[in-house]
């Protein structure tokens, strides 16, 4: 049976951390009361014009140069004119064209252990438009707040071949923009969109297929099902005989299934123009370089320094590298304690399992990288054991209290008393002389049971690595 | 001492410093003029007579503070109803506006009223200032103040017959195409189209956003000087007002043009030009070299594309820039049972023939397949009549031509034939595309009608201009007669 690849291209939408939208001065902050967030301007009032907001094009110039774009010497604002009441001038200024603010770049990934490069195409700026809500069958409401906002629109090319790759592109792009600080990159709340365009074709073949577009990808997870889903819809329309279609999917989150929105038969006609009431954006080869030189240290830069620095496996490094705060919080943790490999599991283990369950972001840790250095060092120094540090940490990550007091007031310390230990160890082996017997018989496994009724019976606090030597010496006599 | 609504304003300005007169005293004059002539010409769209006495009572008030003024404070003003006035009702002439009250004032405005200039209302237009004779206005036709058989030009063609009328002493206009001196010609009054950028377009609805410019009407070059120094300068809410310091207009006005080189380009005069208007404007060529100027023919190649250039990119700009009125968020809206039916309704039944043919115009020139022969190609002539200005301002301090080809025609007489009554507007279109300033003043009459006097220049060359308008005028008295009503 023939083989397919999938052939996969990501359009994505990044919302931009500017106070203020893309054309005029009204704030961005999400969630207000609707159309409280307005002005002439971002509501097309008749004679309202335009005025950009530099931070915005200072904010994609950058992202493009993270990217590895070339900038545009001159770059054009157009219009892309189209009637929806959502849209308040009937048309979004946008870019379009060969000039938009960078194009051919670049983003490293790895999958698989293998290294790749997928290619950007473009990097430009536009504008939001509004939201539209249906009420009721009579009744739409629209609500401006977000008309205007600045969007920054990264578009890859086809070189993504599995929805691993996409969901990998994705997560390096997103800490891309939120190392810049240019989004919050929060798919959830739509600060991040990402619309795939999928196709599939025969593994060696050169030619592509035909490519649906794919919405309504509201979170990682769902970018990987979603592709992967359609990719599989469309190997099995091929196999089938038929022919994939050009449309637009959506995802169902709630079914987990791709359903068709709208048929893409005919081009729909925008009618781009560049703005008359805006004026060429101009980069000096001066400004691009002063911009180069002060971008931050990047996901992939960040990557191979943890990887070299602290000896972590790549797995780890990249992990730990995919949002700057983590990569701090790690960075500020093992600054304090010296095996940064004990750092890292416990981040990406204890901490961010926990962060993820309780939906909680690294910010919001109540477990400090000083506290959780702390902890380390009570178990390397065998204050604890690795059983009680775990107890220990779920009580710092509900209380924020430090390791020491909580050890302190619970009397968790470890007990390293020979004397005390073999007292305990004693009284069990009086009370299974069965066990004893068949463990003196050569039953191996029964230490596991001897060591942890001693566990059970100091509530844990017993130093394993001790109860373990007691035990061979009363084997031995 | 003459009825106070026939003084100019730097007249009214001396009277009222003197202690002559009081603003109130102006304002309730003008109000008074309107009341008298606007029924049979028809300038104003709205009159607000309240809010004129509001600000001329402050202005005596702080007259009688002994504060020290402005210019224009106390001088009554109309503006050309597609300049956004806060809580006054802005209308474009178009239905689909429906008595929109903008909530924010156009800077021009916002200007005039920190130097305490007072608004007695806004003026008629051509439908979203599309037309050359403001019959194409959605609410009613203005008259020719000079013959009320006759259009007032266009689109401006309210503020020019309320200037003309002495119904305001200053007003403002937009020009596109020659908005403002096409009527001012046919009203026999004084129009400047400022530099692209020189005054700010924030707030003046948009027709044509790469062309449109706001600028001063009058009854003599001293007064639009005025108002062109108020309005003027760069304005942080307009991306494309110009970062270029205002001089100070008023210095210009001497009567000096010694050495100054007049060029006459000779397509200017090819394209219908009636006799007695080409004989009008040769003569006041004549006069100017008589008072010291040189004046020589030149030729400006590209100057005959510049008219179909026009017809291509101020449709396409207006069909983008008109996309708004959909009838969800303000002015009409017809009712339809989903949002594309409404739009489509509510767009039909506000706009007006001529703007829908426009509209349709641009929406075909931008669209794929056609966007590289139509719109592509237009803004390609658009660089080379530019380039033909550049040449003629290398040899030539000013370009000397008509403002229209023939005096203000009647009412009707062409509104079946849409070329011919675009071709009043072949004169001025040119510059508009080049974008430099023009200014049109009185040279002349015919049959009692008005003849203009075209003088072009370079970008932010305004004061070369009003120097020479300011000496040719002075030398003669076209801008003293006045309209019998
Ligand atoms: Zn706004």
């Amino acid at each position: 049976m023939t083989e397919f690849e999938a052939v996969i291209g990501m359009e994505v939408h990044a919302e931009l951390l500017t106070a203020s939208k893309m054309f005029c001065g009204c704030p961005t902050t999400f969630g207000a009361a609707p159309n409280t967030q307005v002005c002439p301007v971002c509501l097309g009032l008749p004679g309202s014009l335009p005025v950009p907001n530099r931070r915005a094009v200072e904010f994609v110039a950058r992202t493009a140069l993270a990217l590895h774009c070339e900038i545009s010497p001159r770059s054009i604002f157009y219009r892309k004119n189209y009637y929806y009441p959502d849209l308040p001038k009937g048309y979004q200024v946008s870019q379009y064209g060969d000039d938009p603010i960078g194009r051919n770049g670049y983003i490293e990934i790895v999958v698989g252990g293998q290294t790749r490069r997928i290619g950007i195409r473009r990097c430009h700026l536009e504008e939001d438009t509004g939201k539209l809500f249906h009420v009721s069958p009579q009744t739409s409401e629209v609500d401006y707040n977000r008309s205007g906002v600045a969007l920054m629109e990264i578009v890859s090319e086809p070189d993504l071949r599995s929805a691993e790759e996409a969901r990998e592109y994705l997560v390096q792009l997103r800490a891309i923009l939120t190392y810049l600080g240019v989004c919050d990159g929060k798919m959830e709340q739509g600060s991040l969109r990402c619309e795939p365009n999928i196709s599939v074709r025969p593994k060696g073949s050169a030619a592509f297929g035909t490519k649906t577009e794919l919405k309504n990808l509201n979170s990682f997870r769902a970018v990987s099902r979603g592709i992967e889903y359609e990719i599989e819809r469309q190997v099995a329309v091929i196999r089938a005989g038929g022919q994939v279609t050009q449309e637009t999917w959506r995802w169902d989150e709630t079914r987990q299934v791709t359903a068709p929105m709208r048929s893409k038969e005919f081009e729909q006609e925008y009618r781009y123009f560049p703005d008359p009431d805006l004026v060429p954006m101009v980069f000096t080869p001066d400004w691009v370089q002063t911009q180069q030189e002060s971008l931050p240290e990047l996901p992939r830069q960040k990557q191979l320094r943890f990887q070299e620095q602290y000896g972590l496996p790549a797995y780890d490094a990249q992990i730990l590298t995919e949002t700057r705060a983590l990569a701090d919080y790690f960075e500020a943790a093992a600054a304090r304690h010296a095996d940064a490999k004990a750092v890292s599991n416990w981040v990406m283990g204890e901490l961010l399992g926990r962060l993820n369950a309780a939906s909680l972001d690294i910010s919001e840790s109540k477990v400090t990288p000083e506290g959780l250095a702390g902890l380390l060092d009570l178990v390397a120094n065998g204050t604890i054991s690795g059983k009680i540090a775990k107890d220990v940490f779920e009580e710092m990550f509900v209380s924020g209290k430090a390791p020491e007091a909580i050890v302190q007031e619970k009397g968790l310390t470890q007990i390293s008393d020979e004397g005390a230990l073999a007292t305990t160890l004693d009284a069990i082996i009086a009370a299974n002389p069965k066990e004893w017997e068949a463990l003196k018989g050569g039953k191996e496994q029964l230490t596991k049971f001897f060591v942890g009724q001693v566990m059970r019976a100091t509530k844990g606090r017993a130093n394993p690595q001790l109860v373990n030597d007691l035990l061979k010496q009363r084997l031995a006599s | 001492m003459a009825e106070l609504h026939t003084l100019t304003a730097h007249e009214l300005a001396d009277q009222m410093r003197r202690g002559a007169v009081s603003a109130r005293e102006i304002a309730e004059a003008t109000l008074a003029r309107i009341a008298a002539v606007d029924e049979r010409v028809k300038s104003f769209v709205t009159v607000t007579p309240e809010a004129a006495l509001a600000q001329a009572r402050e202005v005596d008030e702080r007259r009688a503070r002994g504060e020290a003024l402005p210019p224009l404070a106390g001088i009554p003003i109309a503006l050309k109803d597609n300049l956004c006035t806060r809580g006054v009702r802005t209308t474009c002439a178009s239905k689909i506006l429906d008595n929109w009250e903008p909530p924010y004032d156009a800077t021009v405005v916002a200007r005039l009223r920190a130097q305490h200039a007072v608004f007695v209302g806004k003026t008629n237009l051509d439908e979203f200032a599309m037309g050359s004779s403001t019959e194409n206005s959605g609410l009613f036709v203005t008259h020719n103040p000079w013959d009320l058989s006759r259009v007032p030009g266009g689109s401006s063609g309210g503020s020019a017959a309320a200037v003309a009328a002495r119904e305001a002493t200053l007003a403002l206009g937009s020009d596109t195409g020659g908005s403002i001196r096409q009527p001012a010609a046919f009203c026999g009054v004084v129009g400047l189209k400022p530099t692209y950028g020189r005054v700010s377009r924030y707030g003046l609805v948009a027709f044509a956003s790469s062309l449109d410019q706001i600028g001063p009407m009058a009854r003599d070059v001293t007064d639009a000087a005025l108002l062109l120094q108020a309005i003027s300068g760069s304005d942080p809410s307009d991306a494309t007002s110009a970062p270029v310091a205002v001089p100070d207009y008023m210095q210009a006005l001497r009567p000096e043009v010694k050495g100054l080189k007049l060029g006459v380009p000779r397509e200017f005069f090819a394209q219908g030009v009636a006799p007695e208007v080409e004989a009008a404007v040769r003569a006041a060529v004549d006069r100017l070299v008589a008072l010291g100027a040189e004046a020589e023919e030149v030729s400006m190649p590209h100057i005959d594309y510049a008219f179909p250039a026009f017809y291509i990119i101020a449709p396409a700009e207006a069909s983008s820039n008109l996309a708004r009125y959909d009838g969800v968020r303000y002015g009409l809206r017809e009712p339809a049972s989903d949002p594309t039916t409404m739009m489509e309704r509510t767009r039909d039944a506000g706009f007006g023939a001529e703007v829908k043919q426009r509209i349709m115009l641009g929406t075909f020139t931008l669209s794929a397949g056609y966007y590289d022969a139509y719109y592509l190609k237009a803004l390609k002539v658009r660089t080379l009549v530019k380039q033909d200005f550049d040449r003629a301002f290398e040899r030539f301090d000013l370009l000397v031509a008509p403002v229209t080809p023939t005096v203000a025609f009647a009412i009707g007489e062409r509104a079946n034939d849409p070329l011919q009554m675009k071709l009043a507007d072949v004169c001025t279109v040119p510059v508009n595309l080049a974008g430099g300033p023009a200014i049109a003043v009185p040279c002349g009459f015919h049959a009692g009608l008005p003849i203009g006097l075209q003088l072009m220049a370079k970008p932010f060359a305004e004061e070369t201009l009003l120097r020479a308008a300011y000496t040719y005028e002075q030398a003669t008295d076209w801008h003293l007669r006045a309209p019998a009503l």
